[in-house]
């Protein structure tokens, strides 16, 4: 099990371990001996945290710079500790050692109390998603043992958890140089009720297998190696949650393609019929598919995770520059590299005062943020209370990874150009629809025949136009390669842009969409908030609902009349007469 | 096997991920258990396949029987083979077993210098050709921009400070103190021209764990590390004159677990036959600043 130790610089982290390491035998032989004799020699006191700043840098500076790893053991299991920096400028070490851990301890010195990092480390804890934690209350010895002193701290820190949503499982006295209360409990604090840290530690539970959640298996790359005739083409990857078996149907997002698992390919094993979460896998697909590493497969028969270009995040930064708006960053998600914009800061938080500064205009190195992002495509992605594998994201700013955060929401995806900022108009749309005397709105066509389609819509234009209303149209032709449809989406992406400046405009926008289906409608919703959907003849809806529909065209004027009634309906509510 | 599982599904995303992100990408292959463990774990990733060339830097001081190893293995399992070394510094005699240098220095120039080199590609590569089953001169000397190294944290200090993904400058420097975050399996796979990272799949795995994975996956190693039949075994390998092999009877895998769980090994560290270490005041750090593995 994965441990980290985390807390103020110099309240002990490093000693605490060496001690731990000293006291459940976990040193190699001499280790202890060794250091001892090297303090000896350069006459300076011996201290249990030499055997881990083993870096000269650190003995000579005092303080860790880094996450180091060691192993211990109990008579219960294999521990892995990572020591994080406590030091402010290190908190980027900080988080590369916690976010391994499973569980962690809080250490705090019981004279000094709680500190700017006390605080800001359990925030980080919380945003990292590691919900065990212990608390340590440190150097006990000087403070005579006190246990008025233990539950001063204690208190303050756990009101501070509390806004955090952090629960500890328990708080300890400990004096980590002399052992107390650590592998043993110490008469030194008769009044301690509780149990001593190793039991503690040897308490606390593995991570929960994530086996019957939704699959999400994130493609990391598709291979084809053709060497020694091998033909496979296998898609790799790990598996974030739920497990798949040989013939599951699957579906990629975002591009929505579908197949089905042919194998499970392996390597010196013989071939099995399902994989599960925390395995990686390798598999072949029925249907002969062109798949992106960077897609999220997922079984056709769960739930899908969600698929936008905008979301809300909670965030932290530790980029040497300002995470700022009209910057370009990359964003990874799972195995997906997006270029992302920093849309809106909805609010900083101060972590480690738990200040809140509302509606700044960047995101500081350090500070910790309530924002908006806006990704030029679409991501597939599950918000945080779903699965926390795949809302999981950093943001890479030129070379480096400068910020990391989790989505807490999808929101509508707004027109890709609100990524820039316009300036815009001061006349309202009321202003508009009054001098145009209608009700701007995106009118949309679909059905077979695709010819029957544009003629009904082009009659439509014309009598609108007669009726002096501002109206235009503009029909999308059938596409001769369909299959890719990414490209769709694409296409249908850039298209409801444009007609989103018509309707801004003031004017009915009326438009021809052959084999329109239910993603794409709802697809269309996500782009306007209202628009009035007429189907013609045999249509792909399943789940749909449609406005206005016709079997076939009898009678276009009455035809006429019906759809301008409907638009009139509409209209009513907003009181402009059509 | 569940830890095990686990070790294996890291270090196959993270040779996986390298093999994406890196054009230029080589592995350090030095016929040791871990290393060894290593190709295997490629295999693994790579269904069969080892996409890239594995480097060996020999400094002609090698225990002979690795070298011969190395190249059954190669032929075997189809490898790109590349070896390099200090060539300068051999025709000079400049070496420790030569009585020019101390072990420390040796170390620098026949692995460290050699290293350096045969990576930017400023020195000769040598590649084995499957047909004639012999080293012929390399035409790429394109520098490599990914090297997967099989380092352990749990071997020395220094080691235990790495990430998974590290970057190193133009001269192969480390700079502790600022090194990239890593976390949920995101690692640096963005670097500036001239700078290479280095690759540490096997970054968690301890001595032990290499020995129980061997066991499980049947996975081929050098006879050097078992007692042939002298009491004495090899625990971890490198050149004749600075690496001794330790007083033990292990014959075989299971002895050798056996030796580290609950035997005479259990709380000795693995490169105590190592001699360069304490000249360097008990940890490599020295030597890694400049480039050492």
């Amino acid at each position: 099990m994965n441990l980290v130790i985390v807390g103020h610089v110099d309240h002990g982290k490093s000693t605490f371990i060496g001690r731990l390491l000293a006291d459940t035998g976990s040193l190699p032989d001499g280790k202890l001996e060794q250091v001892k004799a090297v303090c000896e020699k350069n006459a300076k006191p011996f201290e249990y945290a030499f055997l881990l700043d083993a870096l000269k840098d650190e003995q000579s500076q005092g303080i860790t710079i880094d996450a180091a790893r060691c192993f211990f053991k109990t008579s219960q299991r294999h521990y892995i500790v990572i020591d994080a920096p406590g030091h402010v400028e290190f908190l980027k070490n900080m988080i590369t050692g916690a976010a391994r851990a499973e569980a962690a301890l809080l250490l705090i010195d019981a004279k000094e109390g709680v500190q700017e990092n006390s605080r800001r480390h359990g925030y980080m804890l919380s945003l990292l998603g590691i919900k065990q934690v212990l608390v340590l209350v440190n150097k006990m010895d000087l403070v005579g043992y006190n246990e008025v002193t233990f539950n001063t701290v204690k208190t303050h820190y756990s009101e501070f958890l509390k806004e955090i949503s952090i629960d500890p499982i328990a708080y300890i006295p400990i004096a980590a140089f002399h052992g107390d209360n650590l592998v043993t409990l110490s008469s030194k604090m008769p009044w301690y009720q509780g149990k001593a840290v190793i039991q503690e530690i040897d308490a606390f539970k593995k991570e929960a297998e994530k086996t019957h959640k939704p699959f999400r298996f994130p493609v990391q790359d598709v291979y084809k190696f053709t060497e020694h005739a091998d033909d496979r083409r296998i898609l790799s990857g790990q598996i974030y949650s739920g497990s798949v078996s040989v013939g599951d149907d699957v579906v990629f997002l975002p591009s929505q393609k579908q197949s089905a698992i042919r194998s499970i390919e392996e390597f010196n094993k013989a071939p099995s019929s399902q994989k599960k979460a925390g395995q990686h896998a390798g598999f072949t697909l029925k249907t002969q598919l062109y798949v992106k590493p960077g897609e999220l497969m997922c079984k056709v028969s769960e739930p899908l995770p969600l698929c936008g270009k905008t979301m809300k995040v909670n965030l932290f930064w530790l980029g040497k520059t300002p995470m700022m708006k009209n910057k370009k960053y990359k964003l990874k998600l799972a195995s997906s590299r997006e270029t992302v914009y920093l849309k809106e800061v909805l609010s900083v938080l101060d972590a480690s005062t738990l200040e809140k500064k509302d509606h700044p205009t960047q995101i500081n190195r350090l500070d910790v943020a309530q924002c908006i992002l806006q990704l030029i495509k679409p991501l597939a992605f599950d918000t945080t209370d779903q699965e926390e594998s795949t809302s999981r994201f950093v943001i890479v700013d030129g070379h480096d990874i400068a910020g990391g955060g989790i989505v807490t929401e999808a929101l509508k995806d707004d027109s890709l150009f609100s990524v820039h900022s316009f300036e815009k108009s001061d006349i309202k749309p009321i202003q508009r629809a009054k001098r145009f005397n209608q009700h701007p709105m995106l009118i949309v066509l679909t059905g077979n025949p695709s010819s029957e389609t544009v003629l009904l819509s082009k009659t439509l234009e014309k009598t609108l136009f007669n009726a002096d209303k501002n109206v235009y149209y503009l029909g999308l032709s059938a596409q001769s390669n369909a299959s890719f449809s990414e490209d769709r989406q694409d296409r249908l992406s850039r298209f409801l842009e444009m007609a989103h400046f018509f309707v801004q405009s003031g004017a009915i926008f009326i438009t021809s969409i052959p084999d329109l289906d239910d993603k794409d409608v709802k697809f269309i919703q996500d782009h306007h908030d209202h628009f009035l959907l007429i189907s013609l003849g045999s249509c792909f809806f399943r789940y749909t609902h449609v406005d206005f529909h016709l079997d076939q065209i009898t009678n276009l004027p009455q035809h006429m009349a019906d759809i301008l009634a409907l638009i009139q309906s509409r209209s009513q509510r907003e009181d402009f007469n059509i | 096997m569940e830890h095990l599982e686990k070790l294996e599904t890291q270090s196959v995303y993270i040779l996986r991920e390298a093999y994406k992100e890196f054009k230029q990408l080589c592995m350090l292959w030095s016929i040791g258990k871990d290393s060894t463990v290593l190709l295997w774990l490629a295999r693994k990733a790579f269904f069969g396949h080892v996409p890239f060339p594995l480097v060996h830097i020999d400094t002609s001081y090698k225990i002979p029987e690795m070298i011969a190893y190395r190249d059954q293995l190669a032929l075997e399992w189809g490898l790109t083979m590349v070896y390099g070394q200090n060539e300068e510094a051999l025709a000079l005699k400049q070496s420790f077993p030569d009585g020019s240098l101390d072990r420390i220095s040796c170390c620098k120039a026949l692995k460290s210098d050699a290293l350096k080199r045969t990576l930017s590609g400023t020195s000769k590569r040598y590649r084995l050709d499957h047909q004639q089953k012999k080293y012929v001169l390399d035409t790429n000397q394109d520098p490599y921009t990914g090297v997967i190294v099989g380092a352990r944290a749990d071997e020395e200090g220094s080691r235990s400070k790495e990430r998974y993904f590290s970057p190193r400058d133009k001269q192969s420097d480390w700079d502790v103190s600022d090194q990239p975050p890593e976390f949920w399996n995101q690692y640096k796979t963005d670097f500036a021209p001239g700078t290479h990272v280095r690759i540490h799949p096997l970054l968690d795995w301890t001595e032990l764990n290499i020995w129980e994975y061997i066991q499980h996956e049947n996975i081929p190693i050098i006879p050097l590390y078992f007692d042939q039949g002298h009491g004495k075994r090899y625990r971890s390998l490198g050149c004749y004159p600075c690496t001794f092999p330790v007083d033990s009877s292990a014959k075989t895998v299971e002895d050798i677990i056996e030796e580290l769980r609950s035997g005479k090994f259990a709380n000795i560290a693995e490169r105590s036959g190592r001699a360069q270490d304490k000249e360097d005041g008990g940890g490599l750090e020295t030597l890694r600043r400049e480039g050492y593995m």
